[in-house]
């Protein structure tokens, strides 16, 4: 009988749940993580790729870039769950994005970006007939405000502001782990290091390759005060990556 | 005929209007303020038919009102000014506004700021600004006389000279004035004019 009350998202069962939600949210669980980490001096974003082979040509589009997307000047988001999913609502994040730049002929604040797209997604779980985004995102930016921040958001439409969170496969070992070793004055290259660190305990794989990771960045420079967004290609990661290579190598040399 | 003049200074902006009602040739107000507070730290001057300056004003300000309670935050001057030329440029090619008007404010980051525009939605970030016939004289004497470092007394004393060459020299001079600045404390009334004929 349950399906009395799930083949409809606008349904509530009589436990009071909406369970098309939770099985979107089901399905995020089973994308590769996404982490993100806000430092004093910018915020990282980094997330597991898990399309690897041989065979992929990895500097098409889409390819090479699988879950990082630049949303304004000033915000950048990282996504986990269903990508088609990610690519309407990015799709909407920038026309919002946009848009209040036509209108104000100013950057929009992020919380109002994050807080547009979940006006959005909550939409999909009231009206009847749709099925909600399979897809939470972590926004990363910086305004004058606030400075910088990292938002989650997830298939129901909450979100909120964290210091650092992670989404995805895996993403209660991961918060485990920043919450013992986040620290408030933490810097970005100490920042980079740590999402690192605490990527390579969502996944599987023993070693970290620079295929299998994304790692993005918002900072400012400080003499023309304009965000700078930064990926990380591979001659970038490869050093951070061999680092925390080395690390679990040790440890583990340690243990046996 | 209405006059509205402004001027920005290195800690303040200071606004000037005339506060007559006309109706065709009579005269039927002489404390009508043009000069509209939007919020705490920003003033929109308002020159033109009564009714569309009535209309238009107070739709930018229930939008300006609603953005700031919806938001949480409330916007920049310069975020104000280019959200108002954007509907008037709307309105333009449906039902347009007659309205020319100045928008002035002071921001913790960008201190104080003034912009021009007109009916057809010209926007200009300016240091002196008017409309009017009045305008005509007193830009030329504001040229002249302005200067960055104006202190706040200076500056009443430039905008009542302006005021004073209005009325020695334009045919259709309005008898009575308000004057407003706006600096780091908001926006508040520092000088009214009032011919005594008229009071």
């Amino acid at each position: 009988m349950a399906r009395r009350y799930d083949s409809r998202t606008t349904i509530f069962s009589p436990e009071g749940r909406l369970y098309q939600v939770e099985y979107a949210m089901e399905a995020i669980s089973n994308a590769g993580a996404a982490i993100g980490l806000r430092a004093v001096d910018g915020v990282v974003l980094a997330a597991e790729k898990k399309i690897t082979s041989k065979l992929l040509d990895t500097n098409a589009v889409g390819v090479r870039r699988e879950k990082m997307y630049k949303l304004d000047d000033h915000v950048a988001c990282a996504v986990a769950g269903i990508t088609a999913d990610a690519n309407i609502l990015i799709n909407t994040c920038r026309l919002a994005a946009q848009r209040y730049t036509l209108t104000y002929q100013e950057p929009i604040p992020v919380e109002q970006l994050v807080r547009a797209l979940c006006d959005n997604k909550q939409g999909y779980t009231q009206y009847g007939g749709l099925r909600p985004f399979g897809v939470s995102l972590l926004y990363a930016g910086w305004d004058d405000d606030r400075q910088f921040q990292l938002y989650q958001s997830d298939p129901s439409g909450n979100y909120g502001g964290w210091k650092a969170t992670a989404i995805g496969g895996n993403h209660a070992a991961a918060q485990n782990l920043l919450k013992q070793e986040y620290k408030d004055d933490i810097t970005m290259t100490d920042a980079v290091k740590l999402i690192v660190k605490v990527l390579s305990k969502t996944m599987d794989s023993t070693t970290l390759t620079p295929d299998k990771v994304e790692l993005s960045t918002i900072m400012r420079n400080e003499e023309t005060g304009r965000v700078v967004y930064k990926v990380y290609d591979e001659a970038d990661l490869k050093p951070l990556l061999d680092a925390v290579n080395e690390e679990k190598e040790k440890d583990k040399e340690k243990e046996s | 005929m209405e006059y509205l003049m402004g001027m920005r200074c290195n800690d303040f902006v200071m606004l000037a209007c005339d506060t007559t009602a006309v109706q065709q040739i009579i005269t039927i107000k002489h404390d009508e303020d043009k000069l509209i507070p939007i919020d705490s730290h920003k003033l929109m001057g308002v020159a033109g038919e009564p009714g569309d300056r009535v209309q238009f004003s107070e739709f930018i300000l229930a939008n300006i009102r609603l953005y700031a309670a919806r938001n949480n935050r409330e916007l920049s001057t310069s975020a104000t000014a280019h959200f108002t030329r954007g509907e008037l440029a709307t309105a333009l090619r449906k039902r347009p506004y007659m309205a020319n008007l100045l928008i002035a404010g002071f921001d913790k980051a960008g201190g104080p700021s003034l912009y021009w525009m007109d009916y057809l939605a010209t926007m200009h970030k300016m240091n002196i600004a008017g409309t009017g016939y009045g305008s005509y004289f007193v830009l030329s004497m504001f040229d002249k006389l302005w200067r960055k470092d104006l202190n706040e007394s200076e500056a009443l004393d430039l905008m009542l000279k302006g005021i004073d060459e209005v009325k020695k020299r334009l045919v259709v001079a309005p008898p009575s004035y308000v004057i407003k600045i706006i600096d780091a404390n908001g926006t508040r009334t520092i000088k009214t004019v009032t011919d005594p004929a008229v009071a």
